[in-house]
């Protein structure tokens, strides 16, 4: 680790630290931006019989930058009444919960940032970080919407964590480990019933699982049906309301940034990650996988991601909202005692195979 | 109080326990929440006073007038013609069915009565103007509900009406078409054959709507049982449209009422429903577009050959009188009680619209419910500030 | 069915000349009003196939309403009220640099009679017939009172707050008799007649026939405006 080796060039540790800080803002941003234009840009406007944008760019491709130009250009506001010190704090820590969570997501067989032993454990707790910015945001922006909002999202993504963290217990049975690079070998090492030309995707194998956790995933995001903490026939925006230009920007951005993060852990717990199955190649462990991978890997990972991404956002634009207390009775009442379920069937199938 | 009923006593009581909650057990202080004038569901500019505990609604009471333009006082100041160009504006998304009461008010006053063409295009209007604003709505209820993409199908197939009415009227939103004794003009060449198209795609737009939000499950748990306003409090505070028939009460101006207009001479359905709740309105309302495509339909197939205004003087004098015609418009029953002292222009004219009455049973049903459950009442509640403040 | 009849309609039941009509099931209702109320039912006029008014007397308003659902008219449909005085201002149309034209100010009530200048008007329908009745009652001129129907029918709740900011008539029993529309603090009552649309008289209003020039032709000393 203290050295890296890339394309046989040794590369310094400060080196080492400016591409980590680099490709984090690329893997932060770069799914933000695509999600925004491909999903809520375009993919929105052709499920609802418009066009999207059209001007700015090939298709429109450059609107995104537009759009940041524009809130950057927007006056900073701050509500005389606001405790203002950590109504600015806030969406920074929005953010910096997501840096937080990319940190530990593998791109490659050698592309990561740092390779956590409990890696899963603390991608489910630093996540978890940006329920304070939300609640800070609510409380110190000195209004009432901006309160219930915080609030509301507060006893939400409590209530979501749990069914999160239970959903991913079946994949950490199965794959034996909490290191997500370890699990996305185990997946694309193993094999189902002696076959293995897919891998064992656990989206097959746990597939209770997966469904919980894209459920726990989407109301962590705070995406419809489950975006009462934003509301904005009911609260406005929720605890969005008092906030502008830039400031509002950090929060949208960490609201994608962070839906894209999900979907690379999503995709690397179910759907294999980086990985292709290794049978398909020769492979048999993560120290016989072709260099070439660090390259394609996170290519697979994005595509992947994508397509988590799609099913959030498709979710997202076709559902109306639930209702605060139903999203709770749903989260105890039906997400819990099925994943609850969902852990014993596998730790009982795991130690009977 | 005579008529205390099950759901008044246990709102009663939910309300008396919330405040005791807020003001006694926990030591906490309710919160009193403002919601408009400038607010994403209200539509306009209507002012709830939500006093919350927590998200559960202790009391509620809507405030109106930052929208009243005094309609009432300006058509005593205005020529019987002047009046339409008014009265356009009460609804505006229903723009045309604002005019039909007053100019068969005013018809009725004078004792003269639109040829049968004009009627059949008069209803044919009327009902254009009620998809054009139910099918809003229709859209509208999923941005309430969360939902944000049926309201783009809604704008996208209203356009197309709107596109028929402003072919027929000349103008969008504000026709001001209809005169005493007829219509400005006869509807012009093609618009038979392009109604029928529209009237498909309309019909398309509902099983859409169905499919996309009638059916959804979040969309029933949401409004399923939320609301419920049963059949003598409906009355009482004198609910209509669809908000009284929901409440199963089977009662449509344009079938029990035998006004000079078409509706009499074609076949179609008043629907209701039992609920009482916020399903059951929208849900009535859907219909509604439904059977308004097959009165069009029907209507233009039939459409009477004649002229389209009868004879009236150049200057229109009303004889001494009052009249009271009713009719039902997209938002309920709208109503005109005309005052003539055989002037120029009315005497008095009390403007009766629906949404005045649909709104006074807020702060009745807000009561105990939690705030999501506010939008979704005021959504299937259907009302537009200009037909409350007016 | 409109056999509207020709002239002027009577003004009141107890004008000589009889309706070329008769309806049946309207002059019922009246008989049943008059059988609940008594003498509390001052007038009453039918118009067949039209409609119905009937007032009562002021004392017997809330007993009114009552007896309407009794009646089986549970249907509330509007609670206003009319002010019968003329303007004076006229339609606003005055020129104000003249000296203010000579208006005929007598109070003429509308159909079913009346004797002051305010008068409360109600109308109740019946759901099953679907026919309604319209109900006036006289209210006071120095003080304008009556009673309260937010006992009878919920829904008056608002209507009587309407009435009371537009016409200054007071609801005895009425729960929360505020501003429905203008500002707490606003004054006078807009709907009275006395009360002047100031629009109007500031600006004297161009002309009451509605007619603008054709281009081209006609008044040329507005032209190019």
């Amino acid at each position: 680790m203290s050295t890296l080796s890339v394309l046989a060039i040794d590369i310094p540790y400060w080196a080492q630290s400016l591409l980590r800080v680099l490709g984090g803002l690329v893997a932060v941003l770069l799914p933000a931006g695509t999600i925004v234009y491909v999903f809520l840009f375009k993919m929105m406007s052709f499920m609802q019989s418009r066009l999207g944008p059209m001007e700015a760019g090939p298709f429109g491709s450059l609107q995104l930058f537009a759009e940041v130009g524009k809130w950057l250009q927007k006056e900073d506001i701050c509500p005389e009444r606001a405790d203002k010190f950590i109504f600015k704090l806030a969406p920074l820590i929005v953010l910096a919960s997501t840096f937080l969570l990319v940190a530990v997501v593998p791109f490659g067989p050698d592309a990561w940032f740092t390779n956590f032993e409990a890696g899963i454990f603390y991608a489910l707790a630093v996540s978890s970080v940006s329920v304070l910015g939300i609640l800070i945001a609510g409380w110190a922006s000195a209004n009432k919407y901006s309160l219930l909002g915080g609030l509301r999202a507060a006893g939400q993504l409590i209530a979501y964590e749990l069914p999160m963290v239970l959903a991913v217990i079946g994949v950490v049975i199965q794959a034996g480990s909490m290191n997500l690079q370890d699990i996305v070998v185990a997946q694309n090492a193993g094999s189902m019933f002696g076959w293995d030309g897919v891998g064992n995707p656990y989206v097959l194998t746990q597939f209770v699982g997966f469904v919980v956790f894209m459920v726990a995933v989407q109301a962590e995001l705070t995406q419809a049906p489950f975006d009462m903490p934003i509301a904005e026939s009911e609260l406005v925006s929720g605890y969005m309301t008092e906030y502008s230009g830039f400031r509002f920007l950090i929060f949208f951005i960490g609201e994608f940034a962070t839906a894209g993060v999900f979907a690379m852990i999503a995709s690397i717990l179910f759907l294999g990650g980086w990985g292709v199955p290794f049978a398909w190649f020769g492979w048999s462990d993560i120290d016989s996988i072709d260099n070439w991978m660090n390259i394609v890997g996170p290519l697979i990972l994005f595509t992947k991601m994508m397509l988590v991404v799609f099913v959030i956002m498709w979710v997202r634009f076709s559902y109306p909202r639930f209702r605060e207390d139903q999203l709770q009775r749903f989260a105890w009442k039906v997400l819990i005692p099925i994943s609850l379920v969902n852990i014993m069937v596998t730790a009982i199938l795991k130690v009977a195979f | 109080m005579t008529m205390l009923t099950d759901r008044q006593q246990l709102s009663y009581i939910a309300a008396q326990a919330a405040d005791a909650r807020v003001n006694l057990e926990l030591e906490t202080e309710g919160m009193t929440l403002n919601i408009g004038p400038q607010h994403p569901a209200t539509h306009g500019t209507l002012r709830i006073i939500a006093r919350l505990d927590g998200e559960q609604v202790v009391w509620a009471e809507p405030s109106c007038g930052y929208m009243h333009r005094g309609y009432e006082k300006l058509t005593e100041v205005r020529t019987f013609p002047q009046v339409t160009a008014l009265i356009n504006r009460i609804d505006w998304l229903g723009s045309f069915a604002n005019e039909v009461p007053f100019i068969l008010a005013a018809e009725k006053l004078m004792g003269i009565e639109a040829p049968a063409r004009a009627q059949h295009i008069r209803t044919i209007l009327f009902e254009l103007s009620r998809i054009a604003n139910v099918s809003l709505f229709l859209g509208d209820l999923g941005v309430q509900l969360g939902a944000i993409t049926p309201v783009f199908m809604a704008f996208r197939d209203r356009e197309y009406v709107l596109n028929l009415i402003e072919g027929a009227t000349g103008g969008r939103f504000h026709p001001n078409f209809d005169r005493i004794g007829g219509l400005k003009d006869d509807l012009p060449a093609g618009w038979i054959d392009e109604t029928r198209t529209v009237m498909k795609k309309l019909r398309n737009f509902c099983d859409e709507i169905e499919n996309l939000l009638f059916g959804n499950e979040i969309f029933q748990s949401r409004t399923r049982g939320i609301g419920v306003i049963p059949r003598d409090v409906a009355m009482q505070y004198g609910l209509s449209g669809a908000n009284l028939r929901a409440s199963g009460v089977d009662w449509d101006l344009r079938r029990d009422q035998s006004l000079p207009m078409a509706w009499n001479k074609v076949d179609w359905k008043v629907w209701t429903h039992n609920d009482g709740d916020s399903f059951a309105r929208c849900w009535v309302r859907l219909q509604e577009v439904r059977e308004s495509t097959k009165i069009v339909d029907q209507l233009i197939e039939t459409l009477p050959a004649g002229p389209v205004m009868t004879k009236v003087p150049r200057i229109i004098k009303v004889p001494e009188g009052e009249a009271w015609v009713a009719t039902e418009n997209p938002l309920g029953e709208m109503g005109y009680y005309v005052v003539s002292k055989g002037d120029l222009g009315p005497f008095r004219v009390k403007i009766r619209s629906a949404s005045f009455n649909n709104m006074s049973i807020t702060p009745w049903l807000l009561k105990g419910v939690y705030v999501p459950d506010i939008i979704t009442i005021l959504a299937s509640l259907y009302f537009i500030l200009g037909d409350i403040d007016r | 069915m409109r056999a509207l009849n020709e002239g002027v309609f009577p003004l009141s039941a107890t004008d000589t000349e009889t309706p070329v009509a008769v309806d049946e099931a309207r002059n019922d209702i009246i008989a049943r009003f008059t059988t609940a109320l008594g003498d509390a039912v001052v007038d009453s006029l039918v118009k067949p196939g039209d409609d119905v008014w009937i007032r009562v007397r002021t004392d017997a308003w809330r007993a009114t309403g009552d007896a309407a659902r009794e009646l089986g008219f549970v249907y509330f449909d509007f609670l206003s009220a009319i002010d019968w005085m003329p303007s004076p201002f006229g339609r606003g149309e005055d020129d104000p640099t003249e000296p203010a034209p000579e208006r005929d100010m007598t109070v003429r009530q509308g159909y079913a009679g009346g004797k002051t200048r305010m008068q409360v008007l109600a109308r109740v329908v019946d759901p099953t017939t679907t026919i309604g009745v319209n109900l006036k009652a006289d209210v006071a001129n120095d003080s304008p009172v009556i009673e309260s129907w937010v006992t009878v029918f919920a829904g008056a709740n608002w209507h009587e707050r309407e009435a009371w900011e537009m016409f200054g008539i007071r609801f005895a029993g009425h729960p929360d008799l505020r501003n429905m529309y203008l500002p707490t603090d606003f004054e006078g009552h807009p709907l009275r007649k006395d009360f002047p649309l100031l629009a109007r008289i500031v600006k004297p209003w161009p002309g009451i026939v509605d007619v603008e020039p054709m281009p081209g032709g006609g008044s040329d000393d507005e032209a190019g405006e």
